[in-house]
């Protein structure tokens, strides 16, 4: 048995990306098309291990013959299909979306954000400063994880991690409805009273940091965050025999987070509870290190 | 699925009323009370989790016996469906009229919309105030409740073993006396008390809504005023059920193909042509198929599809079974928007008197085909309309719409092909099968065939639902409502998602081609006429309040779009000179047309088009227009 399931080979699919030809199997998506001719198309709400919901619309691009403008994340590949990923009509809606995402969401740990808003020239400002926000204070009610929904985009990808995408746990879901939704337990009641197995794969898929190990969360806070200083190690977690990948961030000799290899075929970046948090007993080695 | 549950308990009273709609628990694994049996096997809940569909309605059913849904109520559904308690919560606050916390069994919803804006609302909701103190749990501002003829109006929901409502409108039958502020005087209070008339009185009967009631040469307000709503006798003595015989004697193919040649398109807001969507449904291999008839009427200033369903109800039991049996359904669900009690009454009444007469059921008319329908109340939600998000719904999901393709055609309710058809739409079919295609397409222009129904409502003398064959100019139809009152300032055209017309514009022919040519939209058939004293900034103020409560969340550019769009209005009509004013317009279109773009859905690319044209076509924010108008 080999550990990469073979796949049937798929029919090939042209198509036109800025007016270069490019070729993609049959079920690609646009944005697979788009990365095919070289475009580095922005992304929050898409994943590499799930289906996306398409809800965040900064990956919009142009598709001829389409009236309005098509998610490069969620829309399939067609023969012929003629996409603009730079014309005007699409640059200023990734513009307004990042202008209307920054002016009402903390986007201070979501990687590239800030990157987007200098290349598409995004004024988030523009709103004033009455603009509402949906700030509100971090939710810290276990010692394993935190949600700071300030920092939430409503992307769906904790919602389909827990849920019906990955780990059947169904522990949260969209709460509310327009501006004041939320990602909320049942009544909103601390995830100790939830249904939360506490496997931490929401917050491997989390694009923004909104939910963060509380060990990362404690320490971003002391201003001793520091990634550049950390290491990255990939091993297997010792707990059961299933095999999961674990790797481990290291600064300073502590681990201080737990990650899996999104392209591992036993975990595809899922992990339970013992492999996500369970690492203390590396570090407790002695009373001295209480 | 591993459940874990709040173990809080329901009361007796809750418990019934869920167990009304779902039935006796069959085990203790689904709530009931636990026996020595249930100790010895685990149930997994594939069968309660295939009645997932089933969790609107029991919500309903809590809050319409209590007027709130508590944690325990809520838990118990959860229970009896195999539902994530997250997921339950998540749906039952998607919804405007569920409550999950403690209010009053008895809930007032002022309308404080469009049209009824247009005829005094404010003043009513200031009166209101006055006399039951500041909105919350017994009153509150509420969307358009498509009572728009007797506008300024409200509705109250009282909860209980039989849930009752009532109407109220007008509320202030005399507009000086309702406070209407003069011309100029764009916020003064009126002098002396606001007179709210709070007294409950029988509700009119729906033919009061159209004023052209009982004349001759109606095809689709026929039989409105001229039948007793509830007898299938009447109906079929007005040659009811003569259209589905006549489908069974053309077969499915046959009727499609009338459909397809009398051009009849949708009259929900889209304008797609019927008989391709029905031809398109009809050739899936994959069955079962269903019909959906979007009667979830929430564009503001639509009400003609209530009157429909109040005055003629079994004109579209009819005309429901006749696109299933074209389409290939033996199952066609009804959704009818929550804020609509009398039309639930009269359709569920007319589709009991159906299925006992063999006009629905196994062998309907004895021709060997089955056809029921089901009726499902929404729970005020605009976005349920959208024809995925009423699939969610229906299954019972947040009322979300999906991202297309896949279309309906392919994938709709249940992953399954489905036509979704609004009621307007559907009641068209059986005088296209009674005229054939030919004649029918004869009334009407080559681009828009057939009549029409317009709710007409706000400056005009005799608001109501009037039907005027296509290409009949918005003068015609102004002049059919008995003329503007007051100085006509504007026309909306097609809702909160339409556009404005000018005074100098009443030549246009409504029809699809004629509107589109100004720049307008026919939309659901709104035209709310706007004199000269109504506030034109405070109803764009409103027109987008409205969207941003409607917005169901999911993309960032309307979820977030309709908030600034909301916030810029809200500062260009406080803003003293009109000269920094530009800033903010910049702003708008912007948003606008980001909006319009990428927006997933028909609401968010809708939201600015009407504040477009306002701010193009009227003018309104424009230097020249002095202060705002
Ligand atoms: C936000 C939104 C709300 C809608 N509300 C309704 C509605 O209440 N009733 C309706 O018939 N169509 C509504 N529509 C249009 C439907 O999506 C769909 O086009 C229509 O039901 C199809 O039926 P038709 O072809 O018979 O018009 C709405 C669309 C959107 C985007
Ligand atoms: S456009 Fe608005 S209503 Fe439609 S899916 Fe997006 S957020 Fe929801
Ligand atoms: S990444 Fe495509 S819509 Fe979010």
């Amino acid at each position: 048995m080999s550990a990469v399931p073979l796949q049937p080979p798929r029919r090939l699919i042209e198509m036109t990306v800025d007016g270069q030809e490019v070729r993609v199997p049959e079920g690609a998506t646009v944005l697979d098309a788009c990365a095919a001719a070289g475009k580095d198309i922005p992304t929050l709400c898409h994943g590499d291990t799930l289906t996306p919901k398409n809800a965040c619309r900064v990956c919009v691009v142009e598709v001829e013959g389409s009236r309005t403008l098509a998610p490069a994340c969620s829309r399939r590949a067609e023969p012929g299909m003629v996409v603009g990923t730079a014309t005007e009509r699409a640059r200023h809606s990734r513009k307004v979306v990042l202008e209307l995402l920054a002016s009402s969401t903390d986007l201070s740990t979501t990687p590239r954000a800030a990157e987007w808003i200098g290349e598409y020239g995004a004024r988030p400002d523009r709103f004033g400063p009455e603009a509402a926000t949906v700030a509100q204070p971090p939710k810290v009610d276990n010692d394993l994880y935190v949600r700071d929904y300030a920092k939430c985009i409503l992307c769906y990808k904790c919602v389909d991690a827990c849920g019906e995408q990955w780990q059947n746990t169904f522990a949260i879901a969209v709460a509310g409805r327009g501006f004041d939704a939320v990602i909320s337990t049942e009544h909103d009641a601390p995830l100790t009273d939830s249904a939360c197995v506490y496997c931490g794969n929401c917050v491997e898929v989390c694009p923004t940091g909104a939910l963060s190990f509380k060990s990362e969360f404690d320490m971003r806070a002391a201003g001793e965050w520091d990634e550049p200083r950390q290491t990255q190690t990939t091993t297997i977690c010792s707990y059961c025999g299933v095999g999961c990948n674990l790797t481990l961030h290291v600064q300073d000799n502590r681990i201080v987070k737990v990650s899996s290899p999104h392209d591992n075929p036993v975990t595809r970046g899922n992990l339970c509870i013992k492999g996500r948090f369970g690492y203390q007993h590396v570090q407790n080695v002695g009373p001295s290190d209480g | 699925m591993d459940l874990r549950f709040r173990d809080a308990e329901p009361s007796a009273e809750e418990r019934a009323a869920v167990d009304a709609v779902l039935g006796p628990p069959p085990s203790g694994w689904e709530g009931g009370a636990r026996t020595e049996e249930d100790l010895r096997f685990a149930s997994g809940g594939h069968e309660a989790r295939d009645r997932r569909d089933l969790l609107l309605p029991a919500l309903h059913a809590v809050n319409d016996r209590i007027g709130w849904i508590s944690q325990g109520a809520l838990d118990y559904v959860c229970r009896r469906l195999t539902v994530p308690p997250a997921e339950a919560y998540g749906v039952a606050t998607f919804y405007s009229l569920f409550s999950l916390k403690p209010r009053p069994t008895r809930v007032l919803h002022v309308c404080t919309d469009l049209a009824c804006r247009a005829r005094g609302a404010e003043a009513v909701r200031r009166g209101v105030a006055e006399a039951l103190g500041p909105p919350g749990a017994s009153w509150r501002p509420s969307p358009c409740l498509g009572l728009c003829e007797r506008a300024p109006a409200a509705l109250a929901l009282e909860a209980g073993e039989v849930p009752k409502a009532a109407v109220y409108g007008p509320m202030a039958p005399d507009r000086e006396a309702a406070g209407r502020p003069g011309p100029g005087a764009a916020d003064d209070a009126p002098a002396g008390p606001p007179g709210v008339d709070l007294t409950e009185r029988p509700e009119p009967p729906a033919e009061h809504a159209v004023p052209q009631a009982g004349r001759d040469g109606l095809v689709l307000l026929r039989r409105v005023g001229r039948v007793d709503p509830a007898s299938l006798d009447d109906y079929r003595a007005e040659g009811g059920y003569a259209a589905l015989r006549r489908a069974f004697a053309l077969g499915p193919a046959g009727v499609v193909r009338e459909v397809l040649d009398s051009g009849l398109v949708g009259r929900g807001g889209a304008a797609f042509p019927t008989g391709r969507k029905w031809e398109a449904a009809a050739g899936r291999p994959d069955h079962p198929h269903y019909l959906v008839c979007n009667a979830d009427e929430s564009e503001p200033g639509t009400f003609k599809d209530r009157v429909i369903m109040e005055g003629d109800p079994y004109a579209l039991v009819e005309a429901m079974t006749i696109a299933g049996y074209a389409t290939g359904c033996h199952r066609g669900y009804l959704y009818i928007r929550g804020e609509y009690p009398r039309a639930v009454r009269r359709m569920s009444h007319a589709i009991a008197a159906a299925r006992s007469r063999g006009l629905l059921g196994d062998d309907v008319m004895g021709q060997g085909y089955a056809f029921d329908i089901e009726l499902r109340r929404g729970a005020g939600a605009y976005i349920c309309g959208e024809e995925t998000a009423i699939f969610n719904s229906i299954e019972g999901y947040r009322g979300e719409p999906r991202s297309k393709p896949p279309f309906p055609v392919e994938k709709g309710l249940f992953g399954k092909p489905t036509v979704v058809n609004n009621v307007e739409t559907l009641v068209n079919v059986p005088p296209i099968l009674l005229a054939g295609a030919g004649a029918y397409a004869a009334t009407g222009t080559a681009g828009s065939t057939g009549p029409k129904l317009f709710c007409v409502s706000g400056a005009v003398a005799r608001p109501g639902v009037y039907e005027v064959p296509f290409g009949a100019t918005l003068r015609d139809l102004l002049g059919l409502a008995g003329g503007t009152t007051g100085t006509l300032r504007a026309v909306l055209l097609g809702g909160a998602a339409g556009a404005f017309v000018r005074p100098g514009e009443l030549d246009v022919p409504l029809t699809f081609e004629g509107t589109r040519a100004i720049g307008a939209t026919l939309g659901s058939g709104v035209v709310l006429a706007l004199d000269e004293s109504v506030d034109l900034a405070g109803i764009l103020l409103r027109i987008a309040g409205f969207f941003r409560d409607e917005s169901c969340g999911q993309c960032v550019p309307c979820r977030v779009g309709t908030v600034r769009q909301e916030e810029a209005l809200h500062r260009l009509s406080l803003r003293p000179a009109p000269g920094d004013a530009a800033g903010d317009l910049a702003l708008l279109r912007e948003v606008g047309q980001a909006m319009r773009d990428a927006s997933i859905c028909g609401l968010g690319q809708t939201a600015w088009n009407a504040v477009e044209s306002a701010i193009d076509r009227l003018g309104v924010f424009s230097p020249r227009e002095g202060s705002p108008a």
